[in-house]
């Protein structure tokens, strides 16, 4: 049970039920679809640059608490930020919750997105938490379409 | 209260199934995935342990004791598959590794066989999508098109749409005994008579009907049945498709090789009469067995009373689960099989699958291999308890105490 309250803590739970940048940017200056096939998790993520920084980003789409609070505080953070600041953010928080980097002992700019660390206790869900990032990474990157089967 | 319902007495049944006594997360495991895959009575696992064990060996190839000895095992399952479904032909029951490898071989062997340009291929709105692809695929490579009998918003073929889509046209119709993602009992006897009427041969994908009730192939007139054993309490690898002689005598191989010939050379290759027509290369001979261990088990057991006690099981979660505020139950079609998908407002199904299994339980969260059936129902996915006879009454009271924790979790 006390995996569980990690995984499901009430800052999560709020994000889910209040979605923030849970909007479409109309002619958005890049855009990406994510999917999981494997359980029809699916959300587009929008950025708009000016220059190399983040100006605005948001996403709309369906997915479980943890795709959508995950998707939700992403646009938080990397509002503002450079492209080369949030993919190091991107990096991070897919090493975080894949088990590579270790949050409380090592080094990193996660701040308030730590609270997702708990899923690693839940290998299924990992991709859930996981896959608004790989999205941005994709429209950072120009790609269209990502998908984390 | 005791859990003996309909004669049947489900805690004796369950000392058969040595995964069942588990613990998962520090629960007893509630086993509610048999949709998915079903568990294994340690009669199966002992006959599959002593085949590969003792009796091992390549089947209908060698003089030596040990092939003869597999070959005969392997023929033996064989032939309780027949009397299983009640096949009048031991000949006409095909070895597959499963349903989809069965549809497929349906699919592409009558295709090139049977359909052509301009030729209509009938499939259900609530197939899986192994009954749905591999049709789409040989619509596409014969110029012939898919036609789509809806269903209504229970989660029941509209049988008058059906026999309205039924033409000249029609070459092959495709369905659902039991659907996998709503439970539904399809009226499969009268719809393959509507189809025989104007000669179309209906394939029925029955993975979800062989392991809950008792069926005969000759009663209901099916031109194809095709199922797999890890859903009837088998191994994974099993599967049988069963299919009429006159169309499995006229249509061509589907894989081809070794084992399945009567005589090859470079310029032209004869094939061997059924059941080895179809059969192309080394089997999954300790899962053919197996099956046919699975299907002793089901005879051992009084299995229409099994049928009863799942009934009643899915009718009091069905009654538990509607109870409970915010619950939608998706699928209610009058005539159901063990299957329970529900939705809870505001909660996505993987979300109450992951808080399920912290009590132990295990569903299915997702789409079910079903997409077309959860656009119609407009959910992005369903969480599924299906129910197998080894289930229990308390068990389906955990299922609703802890569907009710995820509500509180996420109020």
């Amino acid at each position: 049970m006390s995996e569980l309250s990690e995984l499901y803590q009430e800052t999560i739970l709020e994000h889910n039920k209040n979605p923030r940048n849970f909007r479409e940017i109309e002619d958005a200056d890049r855009s990406a679809d994510g999917n999981n096939p494997l359980c029809g998790d699916a959300l587009r993520v929008y950025v708009d640059l000016e220059g190399d920084v983040v100006k605005d980003v948001a996403f709309k789409g369906s997915g479980c608490a943890i795709s959508k609070a995950s998707a939700s505080m992403m646009t938080q953070t990397v509002k503002g930020k450079t492209k080369e600041e949030a993919e190091k953010l991107f990096e991070e928080f897919h090493s975080m919750v894949t088990g590579g980097l270790d949050v409380e002992t090592e080094e990193n700019d996660l701040g308030r997105l730590k609270i997702f660390a708990g899923v690693i206790e839940f290998p299924a869900r990992v991709k859930c938490a996981s896959l608004s990032w790989h999205t941005l990474n994709a429209a950072l990157h120009g790609e269209e379409v990502v998908s984390t089967e | 209260m005791k859990a003996v319902m309909s004669g049947w007495d489900v805690e004796k049944i369950r000392q058969d199934f040595p995964v069942l006594s588990q613990t998962v997360n520090g629960k007893p495991l509630v086993y509610l995935d048999n949709a998915a895959s079903s568990q294994v009575p340690q009669s199966v696992i002992d006959r599959t342990s002593k085949y590969l064990a003792e009796e091992h060996s390549n089947i209908h190839r060698g003089v030596h004791y040990l092939s003869q000895h597999a070959t005969t095992a392997y023929e033996a399952a064989r032939e309780k598959v027949k009397r299983f479904i009640n096949a009048p032909d031991v000949d006409c029951c095909i070895f597959v590794r499963g349903t989809t490898e069965g549809i497929n071989l349906v699919a592409h062997a009558y295709g090139k066989g049977f359909i052509n340009e301009g030729d209509e291929i009938l499939v259900s709105e609530m197939e899986h999508h192994s009954n749905i692809i591999p049709w789409q695929v040989v619509a596409e490579e014969r110029g012939a098109k898919l036609r789509v009998i809806p269903m209504n918003r229970k989660g029941e073929l509209i049988v008058e749409e059906y026999d309205k889509l039924l033409s000249e046209r029609t070459k092959i119709v495709a369905m659902a005994h039991v659907s996998n993602a709503l439970g539904t009992v399809n009226p499969v006897k009268e719809m393959i008579a509507s189809a025989h009427k104007l000669g179309v041969p209906v394939c029925l994908d029955a993975a979800q009907s062989v392991p809950h009730f008792p069926v005969d192939v000759q009663d209901i007139d099916a031109d194809f049945f095709v199922f797999s054993g890890h859903k009837m309490f088998g191994p994974t690898g099993s599967g049988i498709v069963y299919g009429k002689r006159e169309w499995l005598d006229k249509m061509p191989p589907y894989q081809t090789g070794g084992s399945q010939i009567r005589t090859v050379s470079f310029e032209k290759t004869t094939y061997a009469p059924l059941p080895a027509k179809y059969e192309a290369g080394t089997p999954a001979i300790a899962a053919g067995i197996g099956l046919g261990a699975a299907i002793d088990y089901i005879n051992s057991i009084d299995f229409e009373a099994a049928a009863r006690h799942e009934h009643e099981l899915l009718e009091y979660a069905t009654e538990r689960l509607s109870d409970i505020p915010g619950v939608t139950i998706v699928g209610t079609a009058a005539e159901k099989a063990s299957v329970l998908s529900l939705t809870i407002e505001g909660i996505h199904p993987h979300d109450i699958g992951t808080i399920l299994d912290q009590d132990g339980i295990a569903v299915r969260a997702g789409h079910h291999c079903a997409q077309p059936v959860m656009k119609f129902f407009e959910v992005p996915a369903t969480a599924r308890a299906s129910f197998a006879f080894y289930n229990t009454r308390e068990e389906v009271d955990k299922l609703a105490d802890s569907v009710q924790k995820v509500i509180e979790i996420f109020a």
